[in-house]
């Protein structure tokens, strides 16, 4: 076995890994930045995959500009996912302790 | 419940598609020759040594110039949703602070590198990877750098959309330049060089600068525009 494909595997749980807890986090702070993180990794793959064009394209846009964004975004509406209106303002003025 | 079991009925229909027709081409098999002809043709005709450059700006540059102006668009159409003048007493959604002494040094020092980069992306788009739109992401993330760490630093509109219209003539003048010579859209008219040289591959150079300076305007006046047009009303309810 190539030692080699290890830190490959790793990348790739990491990923995946990121991926998951970005669809499942209710801060969308975390859940943007951990969305990153999947861009983030994702270049990587196009690079070891032999096209460095689009690992740029990824890692300029993905990681930097497209969470940059969002996170403007969320500064200028809520940080908690929710779908009850109620709950929302108490968990914001909880500063989104549950 | 009747709902839930439609939704499962139509992803399963969808779902038994997508294999069907996945499953009938061969994996890794190549059954296109375009592919030849472009690894083929863009060293020894064009002499550009990066094929995905030739692809994108030469052989299929009216698709690049379709994505050019929905770039354009989408900038146009948030600028114009969220451009609006300050009324007395607004502040910008930047911290109210500003941000400490090594982050603004440490930008200082960063800012000219990562425009540098960017520029060396995009100029030499036809000699290593990269090209006008990854050059032009990373001047606007230049930009970024400094709009986040220095309260009083300031992006002029008038500037962008001059530079931005500039670079976007220059694109379309050029691909026209090419069909009043008898040619197709964008194609090819000045001298090619020799392979490997910076001043090779005809006009793919000077439609790489043209693209990067038209992405870093677009984005960066994007960039501006969101961090400095909040909506009060959203502020109020915190």
């Amino acid at each position: 076995m190539n030692w080699l494909v290890i830190p490959i595997i790793v990348l790739v749980i990491l990923t995946i890994a990121a991926a998951i807890y970005a669809v499942i986090s209710k801060n969308l702070l975390y859940a943007v930045v951990s969305t990153g993180v999947v861009s983030l990794g994702l270049s990587m793959f196009f690079f070891i995959l032999q096209a460095p064009d689009v690992a740029l394209t990824e890692a300029a846009i993905g990681v930097a500009l497209t969470t940059i964004i969002f996170i403007i975004t969320i500064r200028n509406t809520t940080e908690i996912e929710c779908c009850d209106e109620k709950k929302s303002k108490i968990d914001v003025k909880k500063g989104g302790e549950k | 419940m009747m709902k839930r079991f439609f939704i499962f009925l139509i992803l399963a229909i969808v779902g038994y598609y997508i294999v069907d027709v996945v499953s009938q081409i061969p994996f890794g098999e190549n059954r296109v020759n375009v592919g030849d002809y472009y690894l083929d043709k863009s060293p020894s005709e064009l002499k550009v040594s990066n094929t995905v450059t030739a692809i994108v700006v030469n052989y299929r540059g009216f698709d690049t110039l379709g994505e050019v102006t929905v770039l354009f668009l989408a900038a146009t159409g948030l600028a114009s949703i969220m451009f609006r003048r300050k009324r007395k007493g607004e502040k910008d959604i930047r911290a109210k602070k500003a941000s400490s002494r090594i982050i603004q040094i440490g930008s200082q020092i960063l800012f000219p590198i990562i425009i540098l980069l960017g520029a060396y992306v995009f100029i030499h788009g036809h000699l290593s990877p990269g090209g006008g739109f990854q050059g032009g992401v990373i001047i606007a993330t230049a930009s970024l750098l400094m709009l986040i760490s220095y309260r009083k630093f300031k992006v002029n509109h008038s500037t962008i959309s001059w530079i931005e219209s500039i670079a976007g003539i220059v694109f379309v003048l050029l691909g026209v330049t090419g069909l009043i010579l008898g040619k197709t859209f964008l194609e090819n008219f000045l001298p090619t060089g020799e392979l490997n040289n910076l001043l090779s591959g005809g006009i793919i150079g000077i439609i790489y600068v043209a693209v990067g300076f038209k992405v870093a305007a677009e984005l960066t006046g994007l960039i501006d525009t969101l961090l400095l047009n909040n909506r009060p009303e959203a502020n109020k309810e915190k």
